[in-house]
């Protein structure tokens, strides 16, 4: 495209302050997305007043009826009612995601700039993120999970385990990108200290694909913890997690789909949700991605 | 306005004086969410077969977009080619089909463009660039096609088009890739070749080689060539008629001697003025470069009136209000302004 | 070229020298004695000690790494704790049906994938390229196994066109195998797809606003000689980096398919290790799959030099 008389055309296209209705007139997808994420939070939380009774009450009376008018979602084989058990699902889901994408972000932005910026460090620490990251996550969580017994918090240090190495690769390049820029030898030729430099001038700027990153670790981590369950090395059973409650249905999937549909269905969607919400962060906080995606 | 005025000139040389190319109030506008662009509002220019036709004019003046109207590469979504007709030997462009604008482009119409650099494909082998042309447009069998490429590497002055045709375009210096671009444009004897600031991005002493290139084919194939830039320098060197454009218009035509003895048109007169010269610091006059004032107005929104008036220094009343339209000031030379007597009179360096 | 290539190979050592560390380490991380992790809650002195003394873990801690990675070498990867077999016989019996499903489920992809991001690239803006992007997003965003029992509840169970489980060895034929391997397919490939589609889209964008598609459109070339001839080889890189990295996905949800589908391959070797806490088979696993992973990833690389002849070494 001849640069010339589209200039104007391109100072449109850059990005401009957007009013709220802007936004949701630009990005409905997003809005959909942010709007559906509130309302799992907001169901995790008010988890209690939502029609539901104990997750663990069992009733081997009631075992598997079909979803109606008095169990919305039906029963499982002990009785229990699924609707319960899938709407207090999403604590752990939530909780899982949000501990996983906060705790990694910290932890791979701690390494990166470190790694960035001291070429020893960088050379030791970054052959071992390699190292891990040649072990799909999956496994490296299971494995990590086999060693110890199962428990929220175990599987959140396993999965965050599996997605520090990516985090810190990112923050690395970015520390990487700056460190050979002007500004950044002009404060060194200074008398500035590293640290500083590190906190005023390069992190500021590993914020926005931090961000991004973080969002797309939440969703992530959600389906790796519910697959974990899935496959019994995750979250305990007794704890009504949507991947243990797909677990336990597996064997009468047959005759009870539903007890697998149901958490599938809100697991999906609650990813889903969180994945168009780091689209849209994604868009909003980098421009230049966003023209090409 | 009709282009006519312009027409009725002493053509160079021959009766080879109908148009080959005839844009017709061509309007072609940018629809973005803010606003419409009008890129080009209203132009018209004819190009007379072998002649060399300079369009010169400031970046965002629309002479690029007028060119890409041509042969209908307007990036469309947000462009379109909203009025006027584009006529090529006779048959308007814009009515026809895209089938037949693909048999036309690289064919009968081709276009060189600005950057050397970024206009090949850095994956595929100069060969197979210049073949392919060669190969759609004239049924040539790929050994046959690269062998006419070898040819044309030769004729663009590129030694060794054997081993030539092999590399990749990041192997060549910018010199020789633009030449690659002639060749690869020419290769199938188009009628009219559009060069759109083929020298810009070019040292300058490798533009006078290219320059000259040019001027030795077209000489040669008898192409008609629709020469862009920003530079006068280059219109002077090679040019017979001259289109100046401002602002999505047209302000000025004439010959080439007539636009440098005597440019009508405030803004020409103001582009000449800023060309720097050697040996100016020297002159107590004029130790100063001289500028225009102020800046092209947005494309979006434009002044009521002329729309140079706000940077012209002989504006009027009337300028403010009233659009000029294009008239013949003198034989052979056209000019869009209220006061190109004034102009004319004001003999004094701007 | 070939100093590029041993160098190339020369680097990978330390990183599957890192995943060994690793992957024999793993008793070594958890807190409290292996021996205890291994033999659980019931175990009394005497178990225990017969698992330590089983497992060597009374020697020190390189010395051990040594003899297990000289081991490993010789393609003795241990023997299984619960069978007692040798563990690399055990990988070599279920690894046919993972590399079945693997591959079909590549080749699925890639053939999906691909026409559709540069479809969705061509058409960008329109109806169908943001049918592309909605699919992308919800494919991403649909676990294996979800996607898994969704098919399967309505491909086999209420249309019945499909087996809902199990898997037959190609050898049987082709008629065989293939109905099995539908489903798995398509709920592995799933997320795979949506990846590939994206990025495709992506970079065919990035390379189809670029002047040299200017140039070829100018020169009078039809749209498939464009988008196939000069912006697809262009836009190669991208793509099939990302399918390389994007293969550790395609290794963590074979895990679950076979799980789903009832596939009798590594991924349910490796889940039925991990309940009974068999660990020399989990330590195999991962370290053949690492080590795929890390091949697979280094072909790619290598493969650059074709797509891009600027890439040279």
């Amino acid at each position: 495209m001849t640069a010339a008389s589209l200039d104007d055309v391109a100072e449109i296209a850059i990005a401009r302050p957007v009013s709220l209705r802007e936004i949701v007139r630009r990005h409905p997808m997003v809005v959909a997305g942010s709007l559906l994420l509130l309302a799992m939070v907001a169901m995790a939380v008010f988890a209690p007043y939502l029609g539901t009774v104990d997750p663990q009450a069992l009733s081997p009376v009631r075992r598997l009826r079909p979803p109606g008018a008095q169990y919305w979602f039906g029963t499982d084989m002990l009785g229990r009612d699924v609707y319960s058990r899938v709407v207090y699902g999403a604590r752990i889901s939530l909780t899982v995601g949000l501990s996983v994408a906060v705790l990694s972000t910290a932890m791979g932005l701690a390494i990166g700039l470190v790694a960035g910026f001291s070429r020893p460090v960088d050379a030791i620490v970054m052959r071992v993120m390699d190292g891990l990251m040649a072990i799909p996550a999956v496994l490296l969580a299971i494995a990590l999970m086999a060693l110890t017994k199962a428990s929220i918090e175990n599987v959140i240090v396993a999965v965050t385990i599996a997605e520090v190495p990516r985090v810190s690769r990112l923050v690395r390049g970015v520390v990487l990108s700056l460190r050979e820029q002007p500004f950044v030898e002009a404060a060194r030729a200074t008398g500035t200290r590293v640290w500083k430099i590190l906190v005023r001038h390069i992190l500021p700027n590993t914020l926005a694909p931090l961000i991004v990153q973080g969002t797309y670790i939440c969703a992530s981590a959600i389906i790796t913890e519910a697959i974990l369950s899935f496959l019994g090395a995750g979250t305990p059973p007794n704890i009504p997690s949507w991947g243990n409650i797909m677990a336990e249905g597996r064997s009468l999937f047959q005759v009870a789909a539903y007890i697998i549909l149901f958490p599938g269905m809100f697991l999906s969607i609650t990813v889903l949700a969180v994945n168009l919400v780091g689209d849209g962060l994604r868009d909003m906080l980098d421009p230049r991605l966003a023209r090409r995606m | 306005m009709a282009a006519a005025p312009s027409l009725a000139i002493d053509a160079p040389a021959s009766a080879l004086a109908e148009p080959i190319l005839e844009i017709d109030q061509l309007q072609t506008h940018f629809f973005t969410r803010d606003g419409v662009v009008r890129a080009v509002d209203g132009v018209s220019y004819s190009l007379r077969k072998g002649e060399t036709l300079g369009v010169v004019g400031e970046s965002g003046c629309g002479k690029s977009i007028t060119a890409l109207s041509v042969l209908r590469l307007v990036p469309s979504p947000p462009g379109r080619i909203v009025g006027g007709a584009i006529r090529f030997e006779g048959q308007d462009l814009l009515a026809r089909t895209e089938a037949d604008m693909r048999a036309l482009r690289g064919n009968d119409i081709s276009m060189i463009f600005q950057e050397p650099m970024t206009s090949l494909n850095p994956v595929l082998t100069i060969g197979r660039q210049i073949a392919e042309t060669l190969m759609l447009h004239q049924g040539l069998s790929r050994r046959a096609a690269l062998a006419r490429a070898v040819e044309m590497l030769t004729l663009v002055r590129i030694p060794e088009g054997e081993r030539r045709i092999k590399q990749y375009p990041h192997q060549l210096s910018g010199g020789m890739r633009q030449r690659v671009m002639i060749a690869m444009a020419l290769s199938c004897n188009p009628k009219v070749l559009i060069a759109d600031e083929p020298t810009t991005a070019l040292d300058v002493t490798i533009q006078a080689q290219i320059l000259n290139l040019m001027q030795e084919l077209k000489d040669k194939l008898g192409t008609a060539v629709i020469l862009i830039t920003h530079d006068l320098g280059v219109v002077a060197e090679t040019a017979q008629r001259v289109v100046v454009m401002y602002a999505g218009r047209k302000v000025e035509e004439a010959t080439v001697e007539d636009l440098f003895a005597a440019p009508l048109h405030p803004y020409t007169r103001g582009l000449m003025a800023s060309v720097p010269r050697l040996g100016a610091a020297l002159d107590e006059r004029r130790h100063r470069l001289a500028e225009i004032p102020g800046m092209v107005p947005s494309l979006r929104g434009m002044p009521r009136g002329c729309s140079f008036a706000p940077r012209c220094r002989f504006a009027s009343e009337r300028c403010r209000t009233d659009r000029p339209e294009l008239e013949a000031a003198r034989p052979g030379h056209a000019v869009a302004c209220w006061n190109w007597q004034a102009v004319l009179a004001d003999r004094a360096p701007a | 070229m070939f100093a590029f290539l041993i160098r190339r190979i020369l680097a990978t050592i330390p990183v599957m020298g890192v995943v060994a560390l690793f992957v024999f380490s793993l008793l070594y991380l958890s807190p409290g004695d292996p021996a205890v992790v291994i033999g659980g809650d019931t175990a009394t002195p005497a178990d225990i000690a017969h698992i330590r003394e089983k497992l060597g873990l009374d020697r020190p801690f390189l010395v051990q790494f040594g003899t297990w990675l000289w081991n490993v070498v010789r393609g003795d990867l241990g023997i299984s704790i619960f069978t007692n077999l040798p563990v690399s016989r055990l990988i070599l019996q279920r690894v046919e049906p993972t590399i079945a499903l693997t591959v079909c489920t590549l080749i699925v992809t890639i053939a999906v994938a691909i026409p559709m991001g540069v479809i969705a690239a061509w058409k960008v803006g329109t109806w169908i390229d943001r049918l592309v992007m909605a699919f992308a997003v919800l494919g991403f965003s649909f676990p294996v196994f979800v996607t898994g029992y969704l098919l399967i509840f309505g491909l086999s169970i209420w249309a019945d066109l499909l087996p809902v489980q199990g898997y037959v060895s190609i050898a049987n034929g082709l008629r065989a195998f293939l109905p099995n391997m539908v489903l798995p397919s398509l709920a592995l490939g799933m997320v795979y797809t949506a990846l590939i589609a994206r990025i495709t889209r992506a970079s065919m964008l990035e390379v189809l606003s670029q002047d040299y598609i200017r140039t070829a459109h100018s020169k009078g070339l039809g749209t498939s000689q464009v988008l196939l001839g000069h912006a697809l080889k262009n836009a190669s890189v991208p793509i099939v980096t990302t399918i390389g990295i994007g293969l550790a996905l395609l290794i963590s949800g074979v895990v679950v398919t076979e799980s789903v589908f009832a596939i009798p391959g590594l991924g349910r070797l490796t889940v039925d290790a991990i309940l009974r806490r068999d660990y020399p088979i989990i330590q195999g696993v991962i370290l053949v799959f690492s080590a795929a992973y890390v091949l697979v990833n280094l072909l790619i690389d290598v493969c650059y030099t074709f797509l891009d002849p600027r890439i040279r070494y």
